[in-house]
Protein backbone atom coordinates (compact mmCIF):
# COMPACT_ATOMS: atom_id res chain seq x y z
CA UNK A 1 0.00 0.00 0.00
CA UNK A 2 1.57 3.65 -0.58
CA UNK A 3 2.46 5.84 2.15
CA UNK A 4 2.91 9.48 2.11
CA UNK A 5 5.88 11.28 4.43
CA UNK A 6 5.47 14.80 5.08
CA UNK A 7 8.52 16.91 5.66
CA UNK A 8 8.07 20.08 7.41
CA UNK A 9 10.74 22.70 8.03
CA UNK A 10 10.06 24.88 11.55
CA UNK A 11 11.71 28.03 13.53
CA UNK A 12 13.03 25.37 15.77
CA UNK A 13 13.56 21.94 14.05
CA UNK A 14 12.29 19.56 11.46
CA UNK A 15 9.47 17.26 12.30
CA UNK A 16 8.32 14.41 9.53
CA UNK A 17 4.76 13.01 9.55
CA UNK A 18 3.92 9.74 8.12
CA UNK A 19 0.56 8.29 7.41
CA UNK A 20 -0.13 5.40 4.89
CA UNK A 21 -2.17 5.87 1.43
CA UNK A 22 -5.49 6.79 3.83
CA UNK A 23 -3.83 9.42 4.97
CA UNK A 24 -6.23 10.06 8.13
CA UNK A 25 -3.68 8.30 11.16
CA UNK A 26 -0.32 10.29 11.17
CA UNK A 27 2.82 9.52 13.09
CA UNK A 28 5.05 12.48 14.15
CA UNK A 29 8.93 12.36 14.11
CA UNK A 30 11.05 15.10 15.64
CA UNK A 31 11.96 17.89 16.45
CA UNK A 32 15.07 16.75 14.82
CA UNK A 33 17.62 19.42 15.34
CA UNK A 34 15.63 21.24 17.88
CA UNK A 35 16.00 24.66 18.36
CA UNK A 36 17.56 25.29 14.86
CA UNK A 37 15.90 26.92 12.44
CA UNK A 38 14.83 24.64 9.39
CA UNK A 39 14.27 26.57 6.59
CA UNK A 40 13.52 23.32 3.84
CA UNK A 41 13.59 19.99 4.04
CA UNK A 42 13.36 18.25 0.84
CA UNK A 43 13.68 14.22 -0.70
CA UNK A 44 15.57 13.22 -3.98
CA UNK A 45 12.89 11.80 -6.65
CA UNK A 46 15.63 9.56 -7.35
CA UNK A 47 15.81 8.14 -4.02
CA UNK A 48 13.30 8.78 -1.66
CA UNK A 49 15.22 7.86 1.15
CA UNK A 50 17.73 10.51 0.70
CA UNK A 51 16.80 13.54 2.56
CA UNK A 52 18.07 17.11 2.33
CA UNK A 53 17.94 19.60 5.10
CA UNK A 54 18.71 23.29 5.31
CA UNK A 55 19.53 24.37 9.37
CA UNK A 56 20.36 27.50 10.29
CA UNK A 57 20.89 29.84 13.49
CA UNK A 58 21.56 33.08 13.92
CA UNK A 59 24.30 32.28 16.21
CA UNK A 60 25.69 29.05 14.40
CA UNK A 61 25.16 30.15 10.64
CA UNK A 62 24.08 27.40 8.13
CA UNK A 63 24.33 24.05 8.29
CA UNK A 64 23.37 20.97 5.86
CA UNK A 65 22.03 17.92 6.62
CA UNK A 66 21.56 14.88 4.89
CA UNK A 67 19.64 11.49 5.26
CA UNK A 68 20.04 8.24 3.39
CA UNK A 69 16.94 6.78 5.37
CA UNK A 70 13.81 8.37 4.81
CA UNK A 71 15.15 10.97 8.29
CA UNK A 72 16.19 8.57 10.67
CA UNK A 73 19.54 9.79 11.02
CA UNK A 74 21.12 12.48 9.90
CA UNK A 75 25.27 13.58 8.92
CA UNK A 76 26.11 17.11 8.26
CA UNK A 77 27.50 18.05 5.01
CA UNK A 78 29.72 20.36 3.72
CA UNK A 79 28.45 24.03 4.61
CA UNK A 80 30.65 26.14 2.60
CA UNK A 81 28.72 28.58 0.31
CA UNK A 82 31.35 30.72 -1.01
CA UNK A 83 30.37 32.80 -3.67
CA UNK A 84 32.25 32.32 -7.05
CA UNK A 85 34.79 35.04 -8.21
CA UNK A 86 33.70 38.47 -7.53
CA UNK A 87 30.50 38.78 -5.65
CA UNK A 88 29.42 42.60 -6.36
CA UNK A 89 26.67 44.85 -5.01
CA UNK A 90 23.37 44.65 -5.20
CA UNK A 91 20.87 47.40 -4.09
CA UNK A 92 20.30 48.08 -0.63
CA UNK A 93 17.03 49.03 0.70
CA UNK A 94 18.39 52.42 0.57
CA UNK A 95 19.25 52.02 -2.96
CA UNK A 96 22.50 52.33 -2.29
CA UNK A 97 25.23 49.56 -3.92
CA UNK A 98 25.17 46.92 -0.85
CA UNK A 99 28.31 43.72 -1.56
CA UNK A 100 26.47 40.17 -1.84
CA UNK A 101 27.35 38.46 1.64
CA UNK A 102 26.00 34.75 2.13
CA UNK A 103 23.44 34.12 5.05
CA UNK A 104 21.58 31.11 4.89
CA UNK A 105 19.96 28.11 2.56
CA UNK A 106 16.07 28.83 1.61
CA UNK A 107 15.56 25.97 -0.68
CA UNK A 108 17.16 22.56 -1.77
CA UNK A 109 15.80 21.45 -5.15
CA UNK A 110 17.41 17.86 -5.53
CA UNK A 111 17.78 16.44 -8.98
CA UNK A 112 15.16 15.12 -11.22
CA UNK A 113 17.93 12.21 -12.26
CA UNK A 114 20.76 12.02 -9.43
CA UNK A 115 20.16 11.59 -6.03
CA UNK A 116 23.54 13.16 -5.48
CA UNK A 117 22.99 16.41 -7.06
CA UNK A 118 21.22 18.91 -5.47
CA UNK A 119 20.53 22.42 -5.81
CA UNK A 120 20.24 25.20 -3.20
CA UNK A 121 18.75 28.79 -3.37
CA UNK A 122 20.73 30.90 -0.74
CA UNK A 123 20.42 34.70 0.65
CA UNK A 124 21.92 36.95 -0.59
CA UNK A 125 20.50 35.37 -3.86
CA UNK A 126 22.54 33.13 -5.11
CA UNK A 127 22.23 29.55 -6.90
CA UNK A 128 24.59 26.59 -5.68
CA UNK A 129 24.74 23.18 -6.85
CA UNK A 130 26.34 19.55 -5.32
CA UNK A 131 26.97 16.88 -7.30
CA UNK A 132 28.48 14.78 -4.70
CA UNK A 133 25.45 14.19 -1.82
CA UNK A 134 26.43 17.57 -0.44
CA UNK A 135 29.92 17.08 0.22
CA UNK A 136 30.74 20.30 -1.47
CA UNK A 137 29.15 23.52 -3.15
CA UNK A 138 30.01 24.97 -6.09
CA UNK A 139 27.91 28.47 -7.16
CA UNK A 140 26.16 28.93 -10.88
CA UNK A 141 27.71 32.47 -11.25
CA UNK A 142 25.97 32.84 -14.56
CA UNK A 143 22.90 33.91 -12.64
CA UNK A 144 24.36 36.42 -10.41
CA UNK A 145 26.14 37.97 -12.86
CA UNK A 146 23.85 37.49 -15.19
CA UNK A 147 23.80 41.43 -15.83
CA UNK A 148 21.08 43.01 -13.86
CA UNK A 149 21.96 41.45 -10.28
CA UNK A 150 23.32 45.89 -9.39
CA UNK A 151 19.01 46.62 -9.86
CA UNK A 152 18.19 43.42 -7.22
CA UNK A 153 17.27 44.23 -3.79
CA UNK A 154 15.93 42.47 -0.77
CA UNK A 155 12.20 42.22 0.14
CA UNK A 156 11.38 42.76 3.86
CA UNK A 157 12.29 38.40 4.44
CA UNK A 158 16.05 39.27 2.89
CA UNK A 159 17.10 38.73 -0.85
CA UNK A 160 16.21 35.14 -0.92
CA UNK A 161 16.24 32.38 -4.08
CA UNK A 162 13.86 30.86 -3.09
CA UNK A 163 11.92 28.50 -5.39
CA UNK A 164 13.84 26.26 -7.93
CA UNK A 165 11.98 24.28 -10.55
CA UNK A 166 13.00 21.88 -12.72
CA UNK A 167 11.89 20.90 -15.89
CA UNK A 168 11.42 17.04 -16.30
CA UNK A 169 11.44 17.53 -20.48
CA UNK A 170 14.33 19.37 -21.09
CA UNK A 171 17.22 19.14 -18.44
CA UNK A 172 19.09 21.50 -19.37
CA UNK A 173 16.02 24.25 -18.31
CA UNK A 174 15.18 24.91 -14.76
CA UNK A 175 13.62 28.29 -13.36
CA UNK A 176 14.25 30.18 -9.97
CA UNK A 177 13.04 32.94 -8.66
CA UNK A 178 13.99 35.73 -6.27
CA UNK A 179 12.20 38.35 -4.16
CA UNK A 180 13.10 41.00 -4.82
CA UNK A 181 14.24 40.04 -8.14
CA UNK A 182 11.60 37.85 -10.27
CA UNK A 183 11.87 34.67 -12.12
CA UNK A 184 14.88 33.85 -14.51
CA UNK A 185 15.42 30.98 -16.64
CA UNK A 186 18.42 28.85 -17.64
CA UNK A 187 18.47 26.98 -20.93
CA UNK A 188 21.96 25.68 -20.88
CA UNK A 189 21.76 23.81 -17.40
CA UNK A 190 22.37 27.06 -15.47
CA UNK A 191 25.33 28.42 -17.28
CA UNK A 192 23.35 31.22 -18.45
CA UNK A 193 20.18 32.92 -17.28
CA UNK A 194 17.61 35.23 -18.52
CA UNK A 195 15.18 37.63 -16.66
CA UNK A 196 11.42 36.04 -17.73
CA UNK A 197 9.24 38.96 -16.35
CA UNK A 198 7.18 40.51 -18.85
CA UNK A 199 3.88 41.12 -17.88
CA UNK A 200 4.33 41.25 -14.24
CA UNK A 201 3.36 44.74 -12.87
CA UNK A 202 4.36 45.66 -9.60
CA UNK A 203 3.70 49.29 -7.98
CA UNK A 204 6.19 49.53 -5.45
CA UNK A 205 8.57 49.36 -8.35
CA UNK A 206 9.58 53.09 -9.98
CA UNK A 207 9.03 51.43 -13.50
CA UNK A 208 5.93 48.97 -12.46
CA UNK A 209 7.13 46.81 -15.46
CA UNK A 210 10.78 46.82 -15.34
CA UNK A 211 12.77 43.94 -16.21
CA UNK A 212 13.57 43.09 -12.93
CA UNK A 213 12.70 44.01 -8.86
CA UNK A 214 9.56 42.05 -9.16
CA UNK A 215 8.82 40.53 -5.30
CA UNK A 216 7.61 36.73 -6.71
CA UNK A 217 6.59 34.82 -4.35
CA UNK A 218 6.48 31.66 -5.79
CA UNK A 219 6.25 30.07 -9.06
CA UNK A 220 4.59 26.46 -9.77
CA UNK A 221 4.70 23.78 -12.23
CA UNK A 222 2.92 20.47 -13.14
CA UNK A 223 5.65 18.16 -14.86
CA UNK A 224 3.23 17.09 -17.83
CA UNK A 225 2.86 20.72 -18.80
CA UNK A 226 6.56 22.27 -18.37
CA UNK A 227 5.85 25.61 -19.97
CA UNK A 228 3.14 26.74 -18.26
CA UNK A 229 4.23 28.47 -15.15
CA UNK A 230 1.81 29.60 -12.06
CA UNK A 231 3.11 32.13 -10.01
CA UNK A 232 1.89 34.19 -6.31
CA UNK A 233 3.54 37.25 -6.56
CA UNK A 234 3.66 40.12 -3.54
CA UNK A 235 -0.05 41.22 -5.23
CA UNK A 236 -1.04 39.18 -8.25
CA UNK A 237 -1.43 35.78 -8.96
CA UNK A 238 0.01 35.39 -12.81
CA UNK A 239 0.41 32.75 -15.65
CA UNK A 240 2.92 31.93 -18.33
CA UNK A 241 2.07 29.73 -21.54
CA UNK A 242 5.32 30.19 -22.96
CA UNK A 243 8.21 29.34 -20.43
CA UNK A 244 8.25 32.63 -18.56
CA UNK A 245 8.29 34.60 -21.85
CA UNK A 246 4.69 36.45 -21.03
CA UNK A 247 2.91 36.63 -17.87
CA UNK A 248 -0.91 37.59 -17.52
CA UNK A 249 -3.27 38.18 -14.46
CA UNK A 250 -5.25 35.16 -13.08
CA UNK A 251 -6.50 36.69 -9.96
CA UNK A 252 -10.13 36.52 -11.27
CA UNK A 253 -12.36 36.33 -8.16
CA UNK A 254 -9.63 35.88 -5.49
CA UNK A 255 -10.91 38.22 -2.31
CA UNK A 256 -7.09 39.10 -2.16
CA UNK A 257 -4.62 38.36 -4.67
CA UNK A 258 -1.64 39.03 -2.04
CA UNK A 259 -0.54 36.03 -0.84
CA UNK A 260 2.66 33.29 -0.72
CA UNK A 261 2.59 29.70 -1.67
CA UNK A 262 0.84 28.15 -5.22
CA UNK A 263 0.59 24.64 -6.07
CA UNK A 264 -0.40 22.57 -8.74
CA UNK A 265 -3.02 19.10 -8.51
CA UNK A 266 -0.24 16.31 -9.05
CA UNK A 267 -2.89 14.97 -11.55
CA UNK A 268 -4.81 18.44 -12.79
CA UNK A 269 -2.68 20.44 -14.47
CA UNK A 270 -4.97 22.91 -14.33
CA UNK A 271 -6.37 22.83 -10.84
CA UNK A 272 -4.19 25.39 -8.92
CA UNK A 273 -4.08 26.25 -5.43
CA UNK A 274 -3.45 29.58 -3.24
CA UNK A 275 -3.85 30.89 0.32
CA UNK A 276 -5.20 34.28 0.05
CA UNK A 277 -3.65 36.79 2.47
CA UNK A 278 -5.58 40.03 3.30
CA UNK A 279 -2.54 42.40 2.13
CA UNK A 280 1.64 42.71 2.62
CA UNK A 281 1.17 45.75 5.44
CA UNK A 282 -1.74 42.15 7.56
CA UNK A 283 0.29 39.36 6.86
CA UNK A 284 -3.19 36.94 8.07
CA UNK A 285 -6.06 35.93 6.18
CA UNK A 286 -8.85 38.07 5.17
CA UNK A 287 -11.95 37.94 7.52
CA UNK A 288 -10.14 35.71 10.12
CA UNK A 289 -11.19 32.70 7.80
CA UNK A 290 -8.34 30.56 6.77
CA UNK A 291 -9.40 29.68 3.01
CA UNK A 292 -7.71 27.78 0.30
CA UNK A 293 -8.75 28.93 -3.11
CA UNK A 294 -9.16 26.54 -5.70
CA UNK A 295 -9.07 26.91 -9.25
CA UNK A 296 -9.83 24.16 -11.64
CA UNK A 297 -9.32 26.33 -15.02
CA UNK A 298 -5.93 27.71 -14.28
CA UNK A 299 -7.37 30.55 -12.73
CA UNK A 300 -9.31 33.36 -13.07
CA UNK A 301 -12.02 31.54 -11.28
CA UNK A 302 -11.67 30.26 -7.68
CA UNK A 303 -13.51 28.84 -5.47
CA UNK A 304 -13.30 28.86 -1.28
CA UNK A 305 -12.16 25.96 0.25
CA UNK A 306 -13.20 26.08 4.03
CA UNK A 307 -14.91 22.62 5.05
CA UNK A 308 -12.31 21.94 8.03
CA UNK A 309 -10.72 25.42 8.15
CA UNK A 310 -10.93 27.67 10.88
CA UNK A 311 -13.61 29.92 10.02
CA UNK A 312 -13.58 32.67 12.28
CA UNK A 313 -10.87 34.62 14.51
CA UNK A 314 -7.70 33.31 12.73
CA UNK A 315 -4.69 34.80 12.12
CA UNK A 316 -1.94 32.86 10.91
CA UNK A 317 0.03 33.25 7.58
CA UNK A 318 1.14 30.42 4.83
CA UNK A 319 4.55 30.89 4.31
CA UNK A 320 5.78 30.65 0.41
CA UNK A 321 7.15 27.30 0.60
CA UNK A 322 4.77 25.65 2.98
CA UNK A 323 2.20 24.13 0.85
CA UNK A 324 2.95 20.75 -1.25
CA UNK A 325 1.05 18.04 -2.86
CA UNK A 326 1.06 14.10 -2.83
CA UNK A 327 0.53 12.07 -6.06
CA UNK A 328 -2.03 9.36 -5.07
CA UNK A 329 -4.57 8.67 -6.69
CA UNK A 330 -6.72 11.14 -5.22
CA UNK A 331 -4.45 14.15 -4.58
CA UNK A 332 -3.78 14.89 -1.26
CA UNK A 333 -2.82 19.10 -0.60
CA UNK A 334 -0.66 19.78 3.09
CA UNK A 335 0.28 23.33 4.54
CA UNK A 336 1.38 24.86 7.38
CA UNK A 337 1.14 27.70 8.91
CA UNK A 338 2.81 30.02 11.23
CA UNK A 339 0.80 28.91 14.13
CA UNK A 340 2.25 25.53 14.17
CA UNK A 341 -0.55 23.80 12.56
CA UNK A 342 -0.14 21.21 9.20
CA UNK A 343 -3.23 20.79 7.67
CA UNK A 344 -4.13 17.95 4.53
CA UNK A 345 -6.80 17.45 2.46
CA UNK A 346 -6.90 13.94 1.34
CA UNK A 347 -9.68 14.90 -1.39
CA UNK A 348 -8.20 17.71 -3.67
CA UNK A 349 -8.85 20.28 -0.71
CA UNK A 350 -12.69 20.02 -0.63
CA UNK A 351 -12.35 19.06 3.28
CA UNK A 352 -9.11 19.95 5.58
CA UNK A 353 -8.18 18.33 8.90
CA UNK A 354 -5.21 19.32 11.18
CA UNK A 355 -2.72 16.36 10.86
CA UNK A 356 -0.24 18.08 13.78
CA UNK A 357 -1.61 21.07 15.66
CA UNK A 358 0.81 22.97 18.38
CA UNK A 359 4.58 22.89 16.39
CA UNK A 360 6.72 25.69 16.15
CA UNK A 361 6.32 28.44 13.30
CA UNK A 362 5.80 26.26 10.04
CA UNK A 363 8.47 27.25 7.23
CA UNK A 364 8.16 24.76 4.67
CA UNK A 365 6.38 21.54 3.84
CA UNK A 366 7.00 18.99 1.16
CA UNK A 367 5.25 15.30 0.69
CA UNK A 368 6.85 12.45 -0.58
CA UNK A 369 4.27 9.57 -2.36
CA UNK A 370 6.34 6.12 -1.41
CA UNK A 371 5.19 2.70 -3.31
CA UNK B 1 45.37 19.12 27.50
CA UNK B 2 43.16 22.00 26.62
CA UNK B 3 39.66 22.65 27.75
CA UNK B 4 36.99 23.78 25.87
CA UNK B 5 33.39 24.28 26.54
CA UNK B 6 30.86 24.69 23.92
CA UNK B 7 26.94 25.53 24.02
CA UNK B 8 24.67 23.23 23.70
CA UNK B 9 23.58 23.39 20.11
CA UNK B 10 27.41 22.59 19.11
CA UNK B 11 28.09 19.92 21.35
CA UNK B 12 25.15 18.05 20.10
CA UNK B 13 26.06 18.55 16.65
CA UNK B 14 29.42 17.92 17.71
CA UNK B 15 27.83 14.52 19.64
CA UNK B 16 29.93 15.41 22.74
CA UNK B 17 29.19 15.74 26.06
CA UNK B 18 31.23 18.03 28.92
CA UNK B 19 33.94 19.69 28.17
CA UNK B 20 35.97 18.88 25.21
CA UNK B 21 39.92 18.04 26.05
CA UNK B 22 41.98 18.99 22.81
CA UNK B 23 46.12 18.47 22.19
CA UNK B 24 47.24 22.14 21.02
CA UNK B 25 50.72 22.82 20.21
CA UNK B 26 52.34 25.82 21.88
CA UNK B 27 51.35 28.75 21.59
CA UNK B 28 47.80 28.42 22.49
CA UNK B 29 45.72 31.28 20.86
CA UNK B 30 42.21 31.77 20.39
CA UNK B 31 43.09 30.55 16.54
CA UNK B 32 45.32 27.55 17.38
CA UNK B 33 41.84 26.00 19.46
CA UNK B 34 39.99 26.70 17.16
CA UNK B 35 41.87 25.21 14.26
CA UNK B 36 42.84 21.71 16.84
CA UNK B 37 38.31 21.87 17.59
CA UNK B 38 37.34 21.84 13.62
CA UNK B 39 40.02 19.75 13.03
CA UNK B 40 39.11 17.14 15.20
CA UNK B 41 34.84 18.12 14.69
CA UNK B 42 34.61 18.91 11.81
CA UNK B 43 30.92 19.83 11.67
CA UNK B 44 31.71 22.72 13.94
CA UNK B 45 33.16 24.50 10.84
CA UNK B 46 32.06 27.87 10.11
CA UNK B 47 29.72 27.74 13.13
CA UNK B 48 31.90 29.81 15.44
CA UNK B 49 33.54 31.61 12.54
CA UNK B 50 33.69 32.36 9.25
CA UNK B 51 34.75 29.70 7.18
CA UNK B 52 36.52 32.35 4.73
CA UNK B 53 37.55 35.33 6.93
CA UNK B 54 37.85 33.28 9.95
CA UNK B 55 35.86 36.57 11.65
CA UNK B 56 34.26 35.08 15.49
CA UNK B 57 30.42 35.00 14.16
CA UNK B 58 28.72 37.72 15.72
CA UNK B 59 26.46 36.09 18.05
CA UNK B 60 28.99 34.09 20.05
CA UNK B 61 31.58 35.19 22.86
CA UNK B 62 34.82 33.63 24.02
CA UNK B 63 35.67 33.91 27.11
CA UNK B 64 38.31 32.36 29.46
CA UNK B 65 39.73 32.95 32.98
CA UNK B 66 36.59 34.94 33.26
CA UNK B 67 37.93 37.52 30.52
CA UNK B 68 36.12 37.99 27.43
CA UNK B 69 38.71 37.48 24.98
CA UNK B 70 36.59 37.95 22.16
CA UNK B 71 37.52 41.07 20.97
CA UNK B 72 41.60 40.37 21.22
CA UNK B 73 43.25 39.20 18.22
CA UNK B 74 42.77 35.56 17.66
CA UNK B 75 46.79 34.98 17.42
CA UNK B 76 47.71 36.60 20.99
CA UNK B 77 48.48 34.22 23.56
CA UNK B 78 45.23 32.79 26.40
CA UNK B 79 45.96 32.96 29.60
CA UNK B 80 48.58 30.95 30.89
CA UNK B 81 45.94 28.75 33.28
CA UNK B 82 43.95 28.06 30.02
CA UNK B 83 47.28 26.88 28.02
CA UNK B 84 48.03 24.58 30.97
CA UNK B 85 44.37 23.11 31.01
CA UNK B 86 43.56 24.51 34.82
CA UNK B 87 40.75 27.10 32.97
CA UNK B 88 38.50 25.99 30.14
CA UNK B 89 38.07 28.05 26.78
CA UNK B 90 34.62 28.80 26.93
CA UNK B 91 32.31 29.06 23.47
CA UNK B 92 29.02 30.80 24.65
CA UNK B 93 26.25 32.01 23.15
CA UNK B 94 24.21 35.48 23.43
CA UNK B 95 21.52 35.47 25.63
CA UNK B 96 18.37 35.77 23.37
CA UNK B 97 14.99 35.37 23.97
CA UNK B 98 11.74 33.76 21.97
Amino acid sequence: MPSVRVLVGTRKGAFILTSDGARKKWDVSGPHFGGWEIYHVKGSPVDPNRLYASQSSGWFGQLIQRSDDGGKTWTPVDNKFVYDGVTGKHQWYDGTPHPWEFKRVWHLEPSLTDADTVYAGVEDAALFRSTDGGASWHELSGLREQGSGANWMPGAGGMGLHTILLDPSNHQRMYIAISAAGVFRTDDGGQSWKPVNRGLRSEFMPNPTAEVGHCVHRIAMHPSKPATLFMQKHWDVMRSDDAGENWVEISGNLPTDFGFPIDVHAHEPETIYVVPIKSDSEHYPPEGKLRVYRSRTGGNDWEPLTKGLPQQDCYVNVLRDAMAVDALDQCGIYFGTTGGQVYASADAGDSWAPIVSHLPAVVAVEVQTLA
Amino acid sequence: MIRVVLPYHLRMLAGVQGEVLLEVAAPVTQRTILDALEAKYPMLGGTMRDHATKQRRAFLRFYANQQDLSHQSPDEPLPEPVARGAEPFLVVGAIAGG
